[in-house]
């Protein structure tokens, strides 16, 4: 089972509409119990980094998410939910994250146009399952105001705003795009292609 | 390298799509998600729906139509038009699109605009400014369609919004709209200069050099229009490789 995980924001629909176009059939919970027997966790998000990871906590989901990482599902974050992956956030204040990933959650400061919002092109920086119909220069929508500063072993592909941004992130059995595939057009069709057939 | 946007946008009344001239003389085209569908295929980055029905009764139906085009389209798209309140900027969130842009309400009550921020984001919160120039020069904003002048200045109502939250403008040059002659390139010019937030070109193109100008002079980040595209007379496609090779970055 598979499981987009409702925690108050936003709309989950558009998620879930792509992925079933690409054969992955998800439920949509905030159940514990139900969220425990998935074998992958997708983390939506769009919102404050703040009211996302309170929401999650409140019912307890950030201790199940760990806890199934640690068991081996495939935890999948998208957007603020990828930004969720890492130890902690500054946005508006400092606060946990899931600690999956090792990193920390920063604003973006280069540009003089914060969001980064609209179609920026990736670059792939190694090679992984997830990036198997991906090339360097395809375009995929991106809108965020933070960013993920980390070591860096974890980025499979990143696009520049000032500085590097890591767009696809992957540790083990943790994913992340800071991007929107579910609205990046064919290109972020096939990148859940990519995901479908890694995680089934 | 991050790409200017082109922007169809779809005037909505009872679900269906029109395009006003000049606001008046209001003509039916076809309807939303076909539309949404066939730009979507078509290259476009993105939508803009702008919801003209009339009565607040009718709205609620009319706007049945995102959930239809958020099932149809994976690219993102901007909902407008009578959005009053939170709840308004809820609803239609919840129904999939990924911006609302708020226009007359914003004049009248501007804690909207820094409200739907905090709550939602400043990416989803789009202020969108119809602007008039008057007789003795100024740009004002004007609401209601068009038909009334708030006597606010728009450089500084176009400041004063993104202080308050907006993660987005939208000028419409009420003077441009329509006549297909270009985009109101020195008001775009002036309020490209005085923010820092993206800003969509809107009103006036007729030519797909027209696209170019406003990118190129006024720096804009999109640009969006509405009958050129409805009517096939600009392509996306062709309209995306002149730009780039105007030396443009599109999206292609």
């Amino acid at each position: 089972m598979k499981v987009i995980v409702d925690y108050g924001l936003g709309n989950l629909k558009s998620l879930q509409t792509a992925l079933e176009g690409q054969g992955i059939e998800t439920l949509i919970s905030k159940d514990p119990g139900v969220i425990l027997e998935a074998e992958v966790i997708f983390l939506p998000g769009v919102g404050a980094f703040r009211d996302a990871i309170t929401s999650l906590a409140a019912d307890g989901l950030d201790e199940v998410v760990r806890e199934k990482s640690r068991a081996g599902a495939y935890v999948v974050g998208i957007c603020l939910g990828m930004q969720l992956l890492y130890d902690r956030s500054y946005e508006n204040g400092v606060y946990e994250g899931l600690g999956l990933i090792p990193g920390e959650i920063v604003k973006l400061r280069e540009m003089p146009k914060i969001p980064h919002m609209g179609w920026n092109d990736l670059t792939v920086a190694r090679e992984d399952p997830l990036t198997r119909y991906l090339t360097t220069g395809d375009y995929v929508y991106f809108v965020h105001s933070y960013y993920a500063r980390s070591g860096g072993e974890e980025i499979v592909a990143w696009t520049g705003y000032g500085e590097k941004i890591p767009a696809i992130v992957r540790r083990g059995n943790t994913i992340g795009f800071q991007f929107h595939p579910e609205k990046s057009g064919a290109v972020g069709a096939a990148l859940l292609k990519a995901l479908g057939e890694m995680i089934s | 390298m991050l790409t200017r946007r082109i922007i169809p946008c779809l005037d909505v009344r009872d679900g269906r799509v029109v395009k006003g001239k000049k606001f008046t003389d209001i003509v039916d085209v076809d309807d939303p998600e076909t539309l949404g569908a066939f730009y979507s295929e078509a290259g476009a980055d993105e939508l803009v729906f702008y919801d003209i029905t009339a009565s607040s009764e009718a709205r609620k139906i009319s706007l049945e139509f995102i959930e239809k085009v958020a099932t149809r389209i994976n690219i993102p798209f901007c909902v407008g038009g009578g959005v009053k309140t939170l709840e308004d900027f809820t609803e239609i969130l919840r129904k999939g699109a990924d911006k609302v842009s708020i226009n007359s309400s914003a004049v009248k009550t501007p804690d909207l605009i820094t409200e739907a921020s905090l709550k939602f984001g400043a990416q989803c919160v789009v202020l969108s400014m119809d602007v008039k120039k008057t007789q003795e020069g100024q740009w004002r904003v004007f609401i209601n369609g068009g038909r009334i002048d708030t006597g606010l200045d728009a450089l500084e109502w176009a400041v004063k919004g993104v202080e308050l939250g907006a993660g987005e403008l939208v000028i419409n040059s009420i003077d441009a709209d329509g006549m297909k002659e270009g985009y109101d390139i020195p008001l775009l010019k002036a309020i490209t200069d005085r923010v820092g937030v993206p800003v969509i070109a809107s009103g006036g193109a007729g030519k797909m050099a027209d696209f170019s100008e406003a990118v190129l002079k006024a720096d804009v980040d999109g640009v969006l229009a509405a009958s050129v595209f409805h009517y096939r007379e600009i392509e996306i496609s062709t309209l995306k490789a002149d730009m780039k090779r105007k030396g443009i970055q599109v999206r292609i």
